[in-house]
C-alpha cells in the first residue's frame, strides 16, 4: 500500500471528530477562566463558587442519591408533559391542516389562548392542582402544545400542491396521500416545532419547579438557596444547560434519521 | 492485493454488459400484447374560467397510437385541453370519449416539473405510477423494468435531489410508463431542460412511443420539437383548432432536415401571422 492510501483513510475518519470537539472549546475555556478567577480570589466564592467546588457538591449529591433522584423527577416531568402536550398539538395540527371545518371551528380559539403567556397561569394552576405532579405536567404540556401545533399546521398547509395533484392522478387514496405525500412533506416543519417545544419545555419546568414543587432540579436549587449553598444552585443551573443540550441533540439525531432525503441533511 | 482488485474489476463489468443486451430483449418479449393505444374522440369541447372562455368548441379525432403535438401561444388553451383529456379538470360542454373500458391507469400525464416525491427513493417514486397495483408482489420488478427502459436502473436507490434535471424527468417518464398506459399526455415535459438534454429526451420519448404504441399527446411551445416528434401537429388559436398539419416524414427523422425545417417555418408563420392580425 502506498503512503497516501494509509494516511488518507484515518484522516477521513478523524475529521468529523475534530469538528465535534471544536464546539466544546468555548465552554471549556470559560470554565477554565472561571476556575482561575475563583482560585486567585478575583471572584469571591460567595458570588460564584469555583467549578471544582460545584463538581464536588455534585459528587456529594450523587453519592447521597439526591442528585439522581431529582434529575430523574425533572426528566420524567419534562418528557411526560412533552408527550401529552406534543401529541395534542400534533393532533390539532393534523386536524386543522387537513380539514377546513376543523380549522374554522378551533383555530381562532387556539390562537386566542396562544396569546396568553402560559406561565401567567401558574397561580391558577396552583389553585387547581396544588403543588402536585399534575400542575407541572399541565404547564409543560400547555407550553409545548403551541409550537408543535403551529408548525404541524404550517407544514401540512405548505406541502407542494403539485405533489398532491400528482398523488391524486396516480390514484392514491386519502390514507396513502397522507402517508406518502402530506406527512413526509410536513415533517421538516414539524421538527422545527419540536425543537422550539423542547426549549419551552425546560423553561416551563424550571419556573414551575422553583415556584411550586417538593422535588426536582428546580426544587433542589430553591432548597439550596434557603441554606446559602451557592455551589448547589450553580450545579442545578449547569445541569439544566446540559439537559437542554441533550434534548436538542436527540432531536437533531432524529431529524437526521428521518430527513435523510433532504438536501440539507445529506453528506457529500 | 490492490492491483489484483483493479484487474478483476473490468472483467466483471464486461460480463455484466454482455448479460445486459439479451436480458433487455427478454424484457420486451414478456410485454403484454394488450398495451396498445386508445383512440380519442372530442366533440364540441368547451371550457371557461369565469368570464374567460378558454376552449371554444374543439372537435378532434385522434386514431389509436398516433403521436399528436399541440402548439400555440401561451394562453391559447393548449394546456387546458390536455388537462381535460387527462381528466384533471371538468369541462363545461361537449364530450371526450376514449373508446372501450378505460381504467385510471390507462391514462398518464407527464408535467413540465418532474413532481417526484423528494422523500422517496427513485425506485419507490416509479412504483407510485402503478396506481392500484402498487401493493402487488411484482411492483418492484415492474418499476425496475421501467427504470431500465429510461436508462436509469443504476439510480434506483438514489434520492431525487441528487439527480440532474434530465434524470429527474426520465424518472417521471418511467413513473408514467410503469402502468403501461394507453394514452400518455405530455404537458411541456422538456420545457425546463437544456438544449442537449432536450434532444436526448426527445429521442427517448420517440423510442418508448414506438416500442409501446400508446397514443401520445404532446403540448409544447417548441414547433421544432413538435415537427420532429409528431405524426400530426395541431395549432390552437383562441380556443379553437386553427390548423391541423400532418407530418409525413418517415422515421427515424433527421433533425434539421430541409423538409422538417420547411414545415416548422410554415407553422411558425401561421402562429406569427395570427399575432399580426390582433
Amino acid at each position: 500500500m502506498s503512503l497516501i492510501d494509509s494516511v488518507s483513510l484515518p484522516r477521513s475518519l478523524r475529521l468529523p471528530r475534530v469538528d465535534g470537539l471544536i464546539q466544546w472549546i468555548v465552554p471549556l475555556a470559560i470554565i477554565a477562566i472561571w476556575q482561575v478567577a475563583s482560585v486567585t480570589g478575583f471572584v469571591p466564592t460567595r458570588v460564584l463558587p469555583a467549578p471544582s467546588d460545584v463538581l464536588l457538591a455534585g459528587w456529594q449529591l450523587l453519592l447521597s442519591g439526591e442528585l439522581v433522584r431529582n434529575i430523574w423527577v425533572s426528566f420524567w416531568r419534562a418528557s411526560i408533559g412533552f408527550l401529552i402536550g406534543g401529541s395534542i398539538g400534533f393532533a390539532f395540527g393534523l386536524a386543522n391542516g387537513l380539514s377546513q371545518l376543523s380549522a374554522k371551528l378551533t383555530d381562532t380559539t387556539l390562537q386566542m389562548v396562544r396569546n396568553v403567556p402560559h406561565l401567567a397561569l401558574i397561580p391558577l394552576v396552583i389553585l387547581w392542582f396544588g403543588i402536585d405532579e399534575s400542575a407541572k405536567l399541565f404547564l409543560v404540556a400547555l407550553g409545548v402544545f403551541f409550537p408543535i401545533y403551529l408548525n404541524t399546521l404550517h407544514g401540512i398547509r405548505t406541502v407542494d400542491p403539485q405533489l398532491i395533484e400528482m398523488g391524486r392522478i396516480y390514484g392514491m387514496t386519502d390514507g396513502e396521500l397522507f402517508r406518502r405525500v402530506i406527512f413526509p412533506g410536513a415533517l421538516p416543519s414539524i421538527f422545527v416545532g419540536i425543537r422550539f417545544a423542547l426549549g419551552i419545555m425546560w423553561l416551563t419546568l424550571i419556573v414551575a419547579e422553583t415556584i411550586a414543587a417538593s422535588s426536582g432540579l428546580g426544587y433542589m436549587a430553591m432548597q439550596a438557596r434557603e441554606f446559602m449553598l451557592i455551589d448547589v444552585v450553580v450545579l442545578s443551573i449547569l445541569i439544566y444547560a446540559l439537559l437542554g443540550k441533550l434534548a436538542d441533540s436527540a432531536s437533531r439525531v432524529l431529524e437526521r434519521l428521518t430527513l435523510s432525503w433532504h438536501p440539507a441533511f445529506q453528506k457529500r | 492485493m490492490q492491483t489484483a482488485l483493479r484487474t478483476s474489476l473490468p472483467e466483471t463489468e464486461i460480463a455484466s454488459r454482455a448479460n445486459f443486451a439479451p436480458h433487455a430483449r427478454v424484457v420486451r418479449e414478456e410485454r403484454p400484447v394488450q398495451a396498445s393505444g386508445l383512440p380519442l374522440s372530442i366533440r364540441g369541447l368547451r371550457k371557461s374560467y369565469g368570464d374567460n372562455e378558454v376552449l371554444r368548441g374543439i372537435d378532434l379525432h385522434i386514431p389509436a397510437g398516433q403521436f399528436v403535438a399541440i402548439v400555440g401561444k401561451s394562453g391559447c388553451g393548449k394546456s387546458t385541453l390536455l388537462r381535460l383529456i387527462a381528466g384533471l379538470e371538468k369541462f363545461d360542454a361537449g364530450s371526450i370519449s376514449l373508446g372501450d373500458a378505460v381504467k385510471p391507469e390507462d391514462i398518464r400525464v407527464m408535467f413540465q416539473e418532474p413532481r417526484l416525491l423528494p422523500w422517496a427513493r427513485v425506485l419507490s417514486n416509479v412504483e407510485v405510477g402503478l396506481g392500484r397495483d402498487r401493493a402487488s408482489s411484482d411492483a418492484h420488478s415492474r418499476a425496475e423494468k421501467a427504470l431500465t427502459e429510461v436508462g436509469l436502473a443504476d439510480k434506483r436507490d438514489q434520492w431525487p435531489s441528487v439527480l440532474s434535471g434530465g434524470q429527474k424527468q426520465r424518472v417521471a417518464l418511467a413513473r408514467a410508463l410503469v402502468s403501461r398506459p394507453r394514452v400518455l399526455a405530455f404537458d411541456e415535459p422538456l420545457g425546463a431542460l437544456d438544449a442537449l438534454t432536450r434532444i436526448s429526451m426527445q429521442r427517448l420519448l420517440e423510442r418508448v412511443w414506438r416500442d409501446q404504441g400508446f397514443t401520445a399527446i404532446l403540448v409544447t411551445h417548441d414547433v421544432a420539437e413538435a415537427v420532429a416528434l409528431a405524426d400530426r401537429v395541431l395549432v390552437i388559436e383562441e380556443g379553437r383548432i386553427a390548423h391541423d398539419v400532418v407530418v409525413n416524414t418517415g422515421r427515424p427523422r433527421q433533425r434539421g432536415s430541409a423538409e422538417l425545417a420547411g414545415l416548422e417555418g410554415s407553422i411558425l408563420s401561421h402562429l406569427l401571422s395570427a399575432d399580426d392580425r390582433t
